[in-house]
């Protein structure tokens, strides 16, 4: 259209910052950089995605993130979403695991497994996932600072089980620096955990090759107020620093990379995630091959979870969450996620309900069995805009990670709350524009109602449950091999004192049941806990 | 009333109890209280109810303000009355926001905290709300 001919239009700017054309044509695609970067899919750079059939041969794995109470209890859950057809799991621990410390530990009053399942020892584990088959059910566990110590009990527990730890698949969140960002169950400092990590990589591209030892997580640091694109490049830097680490023990991008996976955020303008991802691919790709020096395609792969989106979830009439939740589970099809998680309905009220649950799975199964979303590739390639808006965010989220690596990198800029700060001014600003309808939320500042008591079951918090997962602690305590546990706490000490890789000592002590905190605390004596740097 | 008319700047401390992370909320939460003209305090994460009591009293805080999103609000907050009251800060405003369902507000609020505040509430609802209640 020619612009004089355009009548005066309201600018749309989208959160990353691209202004949207009212129209794309193909001189768009072209002045935005051509099609240099689509390729094939299955082929370099990905952009269209990481297989050449994608859902054609086997759909996303669905994977809602669950846990609470105590192992038995999560264990029935599981269950319960496996028989409705669930094909992976993703484990909920409550916050005394997740920040390292035992139930019986005077932190964790009121909190044992408040909004996850509570692991102290292996016993735990073993209980948490009897009956379910490793091989064909992937697991995934949600867990970063205590890490190390659950990834050492999940490979014991499927070891014990008879199952082949080489051929084992799975994932561990494990991304450290993240948390120092967004969802702060950090333990240690910034350089220890960047160690640690290294250490769980190193380990498993070993003794758990196909095991996915860490998942860089872009969702939390926009859950924190980063913009879409700022999420991608922000987990780019961050996934460089692990690379980097790793790398410098010796190991080739080769022997890792295809090990590494990610989670990212699905809330927001639908074409802009889509867009997103599908530029995040071929950049991920340009980064590891370029500047790697990576041969094997699997090295260069954005595998990914998409899913989530809490915070596009609204407090007000909840049941539009159902709603919402549908097109973000779109958006996650639409952009060739490997993994669809989704947060549920009742979400901003309560650790969501086996209903909730179900419904957030038949979502996910809607598009599958009715809507045709894997019946065919990248079904929006070679959209103009969505090509267009692929080029623009890829510019753009290559522009942040040159501006992070000029301030110094990402590692100093978490260190010193740089980032933090960033993403917080930028959460506020979000906020003000909700609070004066300029950035609309549908319930919150416009279309709102009276609403009556909202039809949300409450999760009951179980406090006997949680004396009686103290209690076990207790017996255990009382009749494992202490001297055994003494010694394997001791060769956890050595080798983090001597700088060595602690897997292979944390992996001992967890088999004679030392517990997350006993190992916790060893590892914090000699690497020290993080202090906060308060900025906001 | 502008809060450039105070004769005194409040003073807010604000906490982030127990053991969870989620602190966007508070820290969204700390900006809106200094654009209202508050000296703020943010303790950061992971916060006893002895840390909050030592850190009110080192603020000098008018308001103890708490922000929680994972469910353990009521437990820390009967923990944290009896300490404030023993450090002589029983008669500062005490508010609480977050992820707090309806059905514990009452039980907030009997305790001592004169404002809750759950999700989705307004910033300038929290901000005015200390301005009329502060001492």
């Amino acid at each position: 259209m020619n612009d004089r001919l355009r009548p005066a239009l309201a600018p749309v700017i989208n959160e990353s910052g691209i202004a949207v054309q009212p129209l794309y044509t193909e001189a768009d695609v072209a002045a935005s950089g051509g099609t240099m970067m689509l390729g094939q899919p299955g082929e370099y750079p990905f952009t269209r995605g990481i297989h050449p059939l994608m859902y054609r041969k086997q759909p996303w794995t669905m994977r809602q993130y669950t846990g609470f109470g105590n192992a038995a209890d999560t264990n029935e859950r599981f269950k319960y979403l496996i028989e409705n057809g669930q094909t992976g799991l993703n484990v909920a621990f409550d916050l005394p695991t997740q920040c390292g410390l035992d139930s019986d530990d005077p932190l964790a009053e009121g909190e044992v497994g408040r909004v996850g399942m509570a692991i102290d020892t292996l016993r735990d584990f073993e209980i948490a996932f009897d009956g379910i088959d490793l091989d064909k059910v992937t697991v995934s566990l949600t867990i970063n600072g205590a890490a190390p110590v659950l990834i050492a009990m999940y490979l014991a527990m499927a070891q014990a089980r008879g199952f082949d730890v080489k051929a084992l698949r799975g994932t561990a969140q494990n991304d450290l620096l993240k948390e120092f960002i967004g969802r702060g169950t950090w333990i240690y400092p910034v350089e220890a955990s960047v160690k640690l990590v290294g250490d769980t990589i190193e380990y498993c591209a070993e003794h758990a090759p196909k095991y996915s030892p860490v998942s860089v997580c872009g969702y939390h640091i926009r859950e924190s107020g980063a913009n879409p694109a700022q999420e991608m490049a922000f987990a780019f830097c961050i996934a460089r620093a692990y690379a980097d680490e790793v790398i410098k023990r010796g190991l080739s991008i080769d022997e890792f990379a295809g090990r590494l996976s990610f989670n990212f955020n699905i809330y927001g303008n639908l074409f802009e995630q889509v867009a997103k991802f599908r530029a995040a691919r071929g950049l991920w790709a340009k980064i590891v091959h370029e500047q790697y020096g990576a041969e094997k395609p699997s090295s260069m792969w954005l595998r990914m979870i998409a899913g989530g989106g809490g915070s596009g979830l609204t407090f007000e009439q909840p049941e539009l969450n159902i709603v919402r939740g549908a097109y973000y589970a779109l958006i996650s099809a639409l952009s060739g996620a490997q993994t669809m998680a989704l947060c549920c309905y009742d979400e901003a009220y309560t650790i969501p309900s086996e209903y909730a649950q179900r419904l957030s799975l038949r979502t996910m199964q809607l598009l599958i069995e009715e809507m045709g979303l894997t019946d065919t590739v990248d079904p929006l390639g070679g959209s103009y805009y969505i090509e267009t808006l692929t080029n623009q965010m890829r510019a753009e989220m290559e522009r942040i990670i040159k501006d992070v690596d000029a301030r110094g990198g990402i590692v100093s800029l978490i260190a010193d709350g740089s980032i933090q700060a960033q993403v917080s001014a930028q959460a506020y600003q979000r906020q003000l524009d909700i609070d004066a309808g300029r950035f609309r939320k549908v319930g919150v500042n416009c279309y709102r109602i009276d609403e009556e008591d909202p039809k949300v079951e409450f999760h009951p918090y179980d406090e006997a449950n949680a004396q009686e997962q103290v209690a076990r602690l207790a017996e255990m305590r009382a009749t494992r091999d202490a001297a055994a546990v003494s010694r394997a706490l001791a060769q956890v000490k050595r080798a983090a004192r001597e700088g060595a890789n602690v897997m292979p000592a944390i992996v001992g002590a967890v088999k004679v049941y030392a517990s997350v905190g006993e190992v916790t605390a060893v590892l914090t004596d000699v690497y020290g806990r993080y202090q906060e740097p308060v900025r906001f | 009333m502008n809060a450039a008319m105070h004769v005194k700047q409040i003073r807010v401390l604000l906490a982030k109890p127990g053991l969870d992370g989620h602190d966007q909320g508070a820290k969204v939460v700390a900006r809106a209280m200094m654009d209202a003209g508050f000296q703020v305090t943010y303790t950061g994460l992971r916060q006893t109810p002895e840390d909050v009591t030592r850190a009110a009293l080192e603020a000098h805080a008018d308001v103890i303000a708490l922000s929680s999103m994972a469910g353990s609000h009521l437990a820390f907050c009967r923990k944290l009355k009896p300490l404030l009251e023993k450090a002589g800060l029983g008669q500062k405003l005490w508010i609480i926001g977050g992820n707090i369902p309806k059905q514990d507000h009452d039980a907030l609020r009997e305790l001592g905290f004169k404002g809750v505040f759950q999700t989705g509430s307004r910033l300038e609802d929290i901000t005015g709300f200390i301005e009329r209640n502060a001492a």
